[in-house]
């Protein structure tokens, strides 16, 4: 004999062919797979609409960037890097494994213009994707087996640690690229001793070390480990296949659509109902998440594709401070649920009260709806839209805090959620030293090419008015003809809409649009990121609207805007990112540039800044919330600021600005560190 | 169980801000919101949760003008069954007697196990549910914080001066006040009150009661209000005025001074 037989051809003790087994193993495999996948997708069956079919340019994009490039992935340098090359190295074998599949039946069986050059290359890379996946495979389970890394730690009110699943699956791949390898090394090892044939083996790579050590052994051991890891790999593939859809290991089969239909709008929030336009909201039986099934088909695949990275409960600022959130588990949760309602066989259970049931209403209050989850996410899952629509669920059956429902009925009676009165909103105007020098024009009886925007905070609370004031200098200033709506101004609504009070929001919208409308103003802005978001993305129809950094950026690169030399040259400054401008709206830049428009201005960089910044505490109604929380998340980043370096932490909104002055005291840290809004720090250095 | 719970719109105290009229008899009401009288609102919510408990309606009712229709609507998003408006002209500038009185002639008409009103409302005087007791010779609890069912009995808890707290069997039908605290209120949403926008609510006037109308409203009132103010500043009152942070200065000196801090 001088090749070595096939599993096609090859007879177990000489009278039971082999191909049997390899007919029966993927006819089984397969069919168990499509039958665990069928059970797996009726609850997405069953599901909401959601509207995941537009924007496919972007939703490609994606694809190509977030799936295919993994570009989220080195944000975690180690366990990105590992994951790229495992990834990369499944992409490339998964050719490998399918043709190894049917040479089951079909000895030295190729795959159509794999018999050329294109073959030589192709086992090239492949021997040394094979490699580099178990090397990859050997550091993730000594990482994680070993070293255990913290964010994977499972909680104990959350359930069991997930390492063994982990490790379990790493040790399947391993398998699966060790007796591929065997299985090629065997073959070519035999041949080479009957015939002198060498072929060319990527050096080093797994296939090439295996023919190394295998040079001497005897024809038999090489036929028998032929054959044998065969059927090792092609039970391991099978096996590896229908384990997939039990757990978090699922993400290898639904990553690609989980990408392709992630969020590819920011700063906004899901419909109710998708097909169900506002005017007809009133006719819906039931509001927002109340069971398993009120989730969009999105959601639930969402559920399916976590991978258990623990990356969204590493940044939320919520988990940090100890309140009862980790997006991780809000995942892992409804995916057990999921699991449990819809078994593999027999009957489907009905869902209770999810809040009552997995989930806790604190759970679900804590979120400040920052977004740092879905920015980390490698897999593109999204929490504030479930968050929004489990918290519409409960405002519907009437589960909101005590300290929720104040504000919220202030919101429903004054238009502000500190219950002033209307009249009173433009108050901020009529200071002493201001009004002797600046008019404000008051909109619904003058006219102006642009509307400022001051919303409630500003609007209402002593110290913040400050901001409304310089706001209208710097606008005054830079030579913008602007005016206010007074009394006729209603909250923007960007939290009321964010905790589930979908029709307190679509009344606030209402008559803010309204009154915008009959204004005829050109153009909006705002100082208060949270209205911008909620004018820019929340309402429609309303012309653009631009944040005061935008319109000071711009300013200054016209001409328009002369800034003085700073006035404190030995302080250091710091720009700290306000979710609803910086990762919401992706306004990183402008008040970067306008800070360094201020020459001798020392100005550091926070580690999380940018689109990782980190939550100051929350906005709107989220100042009215009582948490249940250890630290405040402004403590933790007044800390982060003063390791920075700085005794000046600039923000651009009036919320930040609040949190931050608070954490500053709780800190202990008055007189080391102050907080500035970017209005009053530009504002003293107006030329 | 039926259970009938007494409400009032009342000016909201979180949402405005107060000042005497011109004429120095009463508040100016032009720029006020009304809601339902907080008290009220936990006593619809303690009823509905005994409704879920033992089954049976709640049914809520006022006496007020047109508008006081709008708190019914609320406490009927909350989860009562049913609501009654009681309004007539001669109703109006009824003391609480007569308040009381017209109440007891809408009781008569149904039958109701049960009875509660808030402790209090706007006027603070909570007098009305001791008063619509005994008009109906019922049995009567107040500043009731705690309530067991138990077939055809109740046990209601009441805190008593100094944090202690009391229990007592009452036989129903029994009238209660019902004080802050005894529940958490559920929240009312916008959607809420649109659904049961439309439900029907009767009217019952004076002559659907078979009142006598001079026993009621100004004509029959034997308590009057004569006058309405803000006391005068008496010896060692002061009031801080300016900013936040001047009256939290001047505050933290005058303490300083006093030997306080």
């Amino acid at each position: 004999m001088t090749s070595i037989i096939g599993p096609a051809s090859f007879n177990f003790f000489g009278i039971f062919p082999a191909v049997i087994l390899s007919f029966i193993l993927p006819v089984i495999g397969i069919g168990l797979f499509a039958y665990i996948m069928a059970r797996r997708i009726a609850p997405l069956v069953r599901a909401n609409p959601d509207n995941r079919f537009d924007q496919i340019g972007k939703r490609v994009k994606n694809l190509i960037l977030v799936w295919l490039g993994q570009i989220r992935q080195p944000r975690y340098m180690l366990a990105g890097v590992l994951h790229i090359v495992i990834f990369a190295g499944f992409l490339i074998l998964s050719i490998r494994s399918m043709s190894l599949v049917v040479v089951g039946f079909s000895d030295g069986f190729l795959l159509p213009g794999f018999g050329g050059p294109l073959g030589d290359i192709y086992n090239f890379f492949k021997d040394y994707a094979a490699t580099f996946v178990l090397i990859a495979c050997i550091i993730a389970a000594v990482r994680r087996g070993i070293f255990k890394p913290e964010r994977y730690a499972v909680p104990e009110k959350y359930g069991k640690d997930h390492t063994a699943e982990a490790v379990f699956v790493l040790g399947i791949i391993s398998t699966l690229m060790i007796s591929e390898s065997l299985f090629e090394a065997s073959e070519l090892a035999y041949e080479f001793a009957h015939t002198g044939n060498e072929h060319f083996l990527a050096p080093l790579s797994l296939v090439w070390i295996f023919k190394g050590l295998l040079s001497s052994a005897s024809p038999n051991i090489l036929q028998g480990l032929h054959i044998f890891t065969y059927f090792v790999h092609d039970l391991a593939f099978f096996f590896f296949l229908c384990f997939l859809p039990m757990g978090k290991h699922f993400h290898v089969i639904t990553s690609i659509f989980n990408v392709f239909f992630m969020r590819v709008q920011k700063g906004n929030i899901k419909p109710v109902m998708h097909g169900v336009s506002d005017d007809k909201l009133d006719d819906l039986e039931s509001f927002g998440v109340k069971k398993l099934e009120d989730f969009t088909w999105k959601h639930m695949l969402d559920f399916y594709s976590c991978a258990d990275c623990g990356r969204c409960s590493d940044q939320c600022p919520a988990n940090a401070v100890g309140r009862p959130l980790s997006p991780r588990f809000i995942t892992i949760k409804a995916r057990d649920l999921i699991f449990k309602n819809y078994p593999l066989s027999g009957e489907i259970y009905k869902s209770s009260l999810l809040v009552e049931d997995i989930y806790t209403e604190d759970e679900i209050w804590s979120c400040t709806t920052c977004g740092a989850c879905e920015e980390e996410c490698p897999l593109g899952i999204e929490y504030i839209d479930k968050m929004v629509d489990l918290r519409r669920g409960m405002v519907d059956e009437g589960m909101v805090p005590q300290s929720l429902q104040k504000p919220l009925k202030a919101l429903e009676k004054r238009g502000n959620p500190y219950g002033k009165m209307e009249k009173k909103r433009a108050d901020w105007a009529k200071e002493k030293e201001f009004k002797a020098n600046y008019q404000i024009k008051d909109l619904a009886k003058d006219e102006a090419d642009t509307l400022y925007f001051v919303d409630s905070i500003t609007s209402y609370d002593d110290e913040m008015q400050e901001i409304a004031r310089r706001t209208s200098i710097i606008l005054e200033k830079a030579g913008v003809d602007f005016g206010i709506l007074g009394k006729l101004e209603k909250d923007s609504g960007n939290e009321v809409i964010r905790f589930g009070e979908e029709m307190l929001y679509q009344d606030l919208k209402d008559q803010n649009t309204e009154a915008i409308m009959e204004t005829g103003v050109k153009q909006i802005v705002t100082a208060d990121p949270h209205a911008y978001n909620a004018l820019k993305n929340d309402y429609s129809d309303l012309p653009p609207v631009k944040h005061i950094s935008q319109v000071v950026a711009q300013k200054i690169t016209t001409g328009e805007l002369d800034l003085k030399p700073c006035q404190d040259p030995e302080k250091v400054y710091v720009y700290h990112d306000p979710c609803y401008l910086g990762r919401h709206n992706g306004i990183y830049e402008d008040p970067r540039k306008a800070l360094d428009a201020i020459d001798g201005l020392t100005r550091v960089e926070l580690e999380k800044s940018r689109d990782r910044s980190f939550c100051c505490g929350g906005g709107g109604l989220m100042l009215f919330y009582e948490p249940e929380e250890e630290t405040r998340m402004g403590v933790l980043r007044v800390n982060m600021a003063a390791e920075a370096g700085a005794n000046v932490i600039v923000t651009a909104c009036p919320f930040c600005l609040v949190n931050i002055q608070d954490a500053i005291k709780v800190a202990g840290k008055e007189g080391e560190m102050e907080a500035l809004d970017f209005t009053e720090l530009i504002e003293q250095h107006l030329e | 169980m039926e259970i009938l719970v007494c409400v009032k719109r009342v000016p909201d105290t979180a949402e405005n801000e107060f000042e005497l009229n011109s004429a120095g008899n009463d508040l100016d009401r032009d720029d006020l919101v009304y809601s339902v009288n907080e008290w009220d609102n936990y006593a619809v919510e303690e009823a509905i949760q005994i409704v879920d408990k033992v089954g049976g309606n709640v049914t809520v009712i006022t006496v007020g003008d047109d508008e006081s229709e709008e708190v019914l609507r609320r406490e009927m998003a909350m989860g009562a069954n049913s609501g009654i408006l009681l309004c007539d002209d001669a109703f109006e500038g009824s003391d609480g007697k007569g308040i009381a009185g017209i109440l007891k002639a809408e009781v008569e008409k149904g039958s109701y196990d049960l009875i509660m009103s808030g402790a209090q409302a706007d006027e603070g005087a909570g007098q009305v549910g001791g008063m619509l007791a005994a008009m109906l010779d019922y049995p009567y609890a107040s500043l009731v914080n705690k309530i067991e069912v138990q077939d055809g009995k109740i046990t209601v808890g009441r805190e008593i001066e100094g944090g202690n707290q009391e229990m007592n069997e009452i036989q129903l039908p029994c009238v209660l006040s019902i004080q802050t605290g005894i529940n958490e209120p559920r929240y009312v949403g916008i959607r809420g009150i649109r659904k049961v926008a439309k439900v029907d609510i009767p009217v019952n006037g004076a002559d659907d009661l078979g009142i006598d109308t001079a026993s009621v409203g100004a004509a029959g009132a034997k308590t009057k209000r004569v006058d309405y103010f803000v006391p005068d500043m008496g010896d060692g009152a002061e009031m801080l005025e300016g900013s936040t942070d001047e009256i939290i200065e001047k505050l933290i000196e005058k303490l300083k001074a006093k030997g306080g801090l």
